[in-house]
C-alpha cells in the first residue's frame, strides 16, 4: 500500500504570527489520484499547497514525495506544478511562450518544444491563440494556458488553487468536466482545492475537507455526503438535519422522544450522539401515520422539488418533497433506517443543523412575525 | 469558445483597472472643452517654457543680425575639430556614466525591491535626499572633498598612503556625472521591479526557474521598460553635461556643454550666440535621435518615460 503514496504529510503545523494556520495534517495521497480540498475561505487550503509546492517550509512536521523527505527541496526542484489562483501568466510572454516558459528552463530544444506546446494547446482548445498577447484573452482562455502551462512539465503532481472560482456558472461547469477528463488522459495526480461543495463531489476520487487549519474528514465524495464524521463536516456537505440523539443501544437510537432503527453500532448504552438526517430522507405522511409530528411553517418551490420547513417540537426540519404542502398544515413525518447516520458528539455539536433561522425567506417571515407581533403588544398597551 | 469575453480578471490587473478602462469612453464624451480647459494652464506653460525657447534656439541657429539665414553654424559643428572633439569625448564620457550607473543601480533596485515596505520607503528618502541639493553644491562639496589635501587624502594620509591626485582626471568627471545622475537610473527601475507582481516570481519558480533563471527570464525582461527609462534619463543630461566637467577635471577635459557655455558666455558678440545655438540644436537632434533608438528596445505598447 505504501509504495502507491506520491505525497505524504506528517503531523504539518504551519503559523504566521503567532497564529495556527495549519494544525497537525496528516495526509496521504495516492499517485494519479484527483485530491480535492474543500473547505471555507481562510480555512488554510492555500497554505497546504504552498507546503507542498515548497514555498512554505512547515514550522514543524515533514513531507515525503514518493518516500523521500522534501521539506528542504526548493520548490524549482520539485516534480509539482501549480496553477495559481490568479493563474500569474507571464505579461511579457505571448500564449505559446508561456507555454513553452518550463521546457525552455528546463534546457529542452527549441524543435523539441513546439510539437509538445502545441499539444498541450491543442488539448486545452487554445491552438488558435498561440501568438496572442496574454492581456487580450479572456479568463476562461487565461485559465486554459495556465493548465497548459502546468502539465506540458510532465509533472508528478497537479496543484490547482481555486482555479474555477472566478469563471461564471456555466463555463466553471465545462471546465470541471474537462478538468476532469484531462486527468483521466494524463494520469497526473491532481491536487484541487476549492470551497464550492457541490464541485468537489462531482469531480473528486478523494475529499479532504478542512475547516480551521485542521482536517475534519477524509474520504470518497459519498463516504462524505453518506458518512460524515461530525456535525461541521454534515452541515458543509449538502443539507442536513443534525438532531440530539441517545444510542439506546445497537442499532437503535432515540431522538425527540421516539426509538428509531438505524444501521449504527458501536457505541457506549445511552451515549448522547449527533443524528444526520438528509432533508430528501424524510418522507411526509398524514398525521396519524407519523412517527414524528410536525406543523409546515414553509414551502419553497425549487423547481423538481419543493423544501419545506416543518417544526417537530420546537425543531425545524428541512424536508424535501415532491408533493405540496400548505403552509400551516400539521403532518407526519417517518424515517427509514437507512435514512439515519449516527455520528459522535464533537466541538461541533449543536452549532449546526437546525433550520430555525434558515435562508433569507425565513428571515423576512421571522421579521413580518416579530413585526406583528409588536403591533399586537402596541395595541394591547 | 463558449467563454464570454472578459469574465475573469486578467492575470495581473487589480479589479480596479478595469473599471478605469470601462470608464474611459464616458470621460470622452463629457465634453473636449472641459477637457481643454483643464489643459490650458498646461498648454500656456509648454508655449511660454518650452515652444518659445526652442523657436529661440532655432532663430538663432541659422539667422544672425548682419548676414540674414545661413547654415554657417551648424556646419562649422561638424567642421571644427575642437568642437567634435569635445563632443566626441561627451559621448564617451556619457556612455560610460550611463553603464556605470546602470550597473550600480540595478542590482540596487533589485535588493531595494526585496527587503520590507519602511525599509524601502527610508531608503528610497536618502537616495533623493542629495537631490534637494543644488547641483552645483553638491559638484563642488566632491571637489572640496578630492582636493589634493580634501577629506578623502587626509584619511588616506592616516594609512600613510602619499596624496593621490583625483582631481584633472576623466575618473573624477564620470564620479561626478555618476553621482549627479544615479538617482535617475535608481528609480525609474526600481518603481519598474516593484511593479512585478509575487505570484509571477513564485510560477517562475513553480516552472523551474532557480534565482538566476528567473532574474534573467522573468524579473530583468518585465523591469526592461525601467531600464531603458533610466538609460535615457541618465544619457541625456550626462551628454550635456557642462559645470561637473570643469569643476572635476579642473578644465582639463572639455566637453560639449562646456564649449556651449563659453560661446554663450564668452563671445556673446562675435556669433557665439549663434554657434551655441546651433550647437545646443544639433546635441538635442542627436538626443532625440538616440532616445527614439532606445525607445524601440522596449516593448510597443509599453510606454517609456522619455
Ligand atoms: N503569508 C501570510 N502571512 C500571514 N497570514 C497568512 C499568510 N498566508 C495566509 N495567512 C492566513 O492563514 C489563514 C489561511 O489562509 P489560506 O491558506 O490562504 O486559506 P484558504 O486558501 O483556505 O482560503 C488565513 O487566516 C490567512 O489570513
Ligand atoms: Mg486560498
Amino acid at each position: 500500500m505504501k509504495e502507491n503514496m506520491i505525497l505524504e504529510l506528517k503531523n504539518i503545523t504551519v503559523s504566521f504570527d503567532g497564529e495556527t494556520v495549519l494544525d497537525n495534517l496528516n495526509l496521504s495521497i495516492r499517485d494519479g489520484e484527483f485530491v480535492t480540498f474543500l473547505g471555507a475561505s481562510g480555512c488554510g487550503k492555500t497554505t497546504t499547497l504552498r507546503v507542498i509546492a515548497g514555498f512554505i517550509t512547515p514550522d514543524s512536521g515533514d513531507v515525503f514525495f514518493d518516500g523521500g523527505r522534501i521539506n528542504d527541496l526548493p520548490p524549482y526542484k520539485r516534480q509539482v506544478n501549480t496553477i495559481f489562483q490568479r493563474y500569474a501568466l507571464f505579461p511579457h510572454l505571448n500564449v505559446f511562450d508561456n507555454v513553452a516558459f518550463g521546457l525552455k528552463v528546463a534546457g529542452m530544444k527549441k524543435e523539441e518544444i513546439r510539437p509538445k506546446v502545441e499539444e498541450m494547446l491543442e488539448l486545452v482548445n487554445m491552438k488558435a491563440f498561440a501568438h496572442r498577447k496574454i492581456h487580450t484573452l479572456s479568463g476562461g482562455q487565461q485559465q486554459r494556458v495556465a493548465i497548459a502551462r502546468a502539465l506540458v512539465n510532465s509533472p508528478r503532481i497537479l496543484l490547482l488553487d481555486e482555479p474555477l472560482a472566478a469563471l461564471d456558472y456555466k463555463l466553471r461547469k465545462d471546465m470541471q468536466n474537462e478538468l476532469r477528463r484531462i486527468q483521466r488522459a494524463t494520469g497526473i495526480t491532481f491536487i484541487f482545492v476549492t470551497h464550492d461543495q457541490e464541485e468537489a463531489l462531482s469531480m473528486s476520487d478523494t475529499v479532504v475537507v478542512m475547516n480551521e487549519g485542521k482536517i475534519q474528514q477524509i474520504g470518497s465524495p459519498t463516504d462524505i455526503y453518506n458518512e460524515p464524521q461530525n456535525a461541521f463536516v454534515a452541515d458543509f456537505i449538502g443539507e442536513s438535519n443534525i438532531i440530539d440523539g441517545v444510542m439506546l443501544e445497537d442499532y437503535k437510537v432515540r431522538l425527540d422522544g421516539r426509538d428509531f432503527e438505524c444501521l449504527d453500532k458501536g457505541f457506549a448504552p445511552k451515549e448522547p450522539v449527533d443524528v444526520v438526517i438528509r432533508p430528501e430522507d424524510v418522507d411526509i405522511v398524514p398525521l396519524e401515520k407519523g412517527k414524528l409530528e410536525g406543523e409546515v411553517t414553509a414551502i419553497t418551490f425549487k423547481g423538481d422539488y419543493y423544501e419545506m420547513i416543518v417544526d417537530v417540537c420546537g425543531f425545524k426540519w428541512m424536508v424535501q418533497a415532491t408533493d405540496e404542502t400548505k403552509v400551516g398544515t400539521k403532518v407526519g413525518l417517518i424515517i427509514e433506517p437507512d435514512a439515519i447516520h449516527i455520528m459522535k458528539k464533537s466541538k461541533y455539536s449543536g452549532m449546526f443543523g437546525d433550520y430555525s433561522t434558515f435562508s433569507d425567506e425565513m428571515d423576512q417571515m421571522d421579521a413580518e412575525e416579530e413585526a406583528l407581533e409588536q403591533m399586537e403588544e402596541s395595541d394591547n398597551a | 469558445m463558449p467563454e464570454s469575453v472578459n469574465k475573469g480578471p486578467s492575470s495581473s490587473a487589480p479589479a480596479g483597472e478595469k473599471i478605469r478602462k470601462t470608464a474611459k469612453p464616458k470621460k470622452k464624451k463629457a465634453g473636449t472643452f472641459g477637457t481643454a480647459l483643464a489643459n490650458t494652464p498646461f498648454v500656456v506653460w509648454s508655449a511660454a517654457f518650452i515652444i518659445i525657447p526652442l523657436l529661440f534656439v532655432l532663430y538663432y541657429s541659422f539667422f544672425d543680425p548682419e548676414k540674414g539665414f545661413s547654415i554657417e553654424y551648424i556646419k562649422v559643428f561638424f567642421t571644427e575639430p575642437m568642437y567634435m572633439k569635445a563632443f566626441g569625448l561627451s559621448a564617451l564620457y556619457s556612455v560610460i556614466a550611463t553603464l556605470i550607473s546602470l550597473v550600480i543601480a540595478y542590482p540596487f533596485a533589485y535588493f531595494l525591491s526585496k527587503v520590507s515596505p519602511a525599509s524601502q520607503r527610508l531608503q528610497m528618502v536618502l537616495i533623493m535626499l542629495p537631490m534637494w541639493m543644488n547641483m552645483l553644491l553638491r559638484t563642488y562639496s566632491w571637489n572640496q572633498i578630492l582636493q589634493d589635501n580634501g577629506l578623502i587624502n587626509k584619511l588616506l594620509g592616516v594609512f600613510g598612503i602619499s596624496s593621490v591626485h583625483f582631481l584633472g582626471t576623466p575618473g573624477a568627471v564620470i564620479l561626478g556625472m555618476v553621482y549627479n545622475y544615479l538617482p535617475y537610473m535608481i528609480l525609474p527601475i526600481y518603481t519598474a521591479m516593484s511593479k512585478i507582481d509575487r505570484p509571477l516570481l513564485e510560477a517562475s519558480e513553480d516552472l523551474g526557474c532557480n534565482g538566476f533563471q528567473k532574474l534573467r527570464r522573468v524579473i530583468f525582461p518585465l523591469s526592461l521598460s525601467g531600464v531603458i527609462s533610466g538609460v535615457i534619463m541618465v544619457f541625456v543630461p550626462s551628454i550635456s553635461t557642462f559645470y561637473i566637467s570643469q569643476k572635476m577635471s579642473l578644465g582639463k577635459v572639455t566637453l560639449i556643454g562646456d564649449i556651449i557655455e563659453q560661446q554663450i558666455k564668452l563671445h556673446y558678440a562675435e556669433g557665439g550666440l549663434n554657434r551655441g545655438a546651433a550647437m545646443s540644436l544639433v546635441l538635442m537632434i542627436i538626443i532625440l535621435i538616440a532616445t527614439f533608438i532606445m525607445n524601440r528596445f522596449s516593448d510597443e505598447d509599453e510606454g517609456v518615460l522619455m
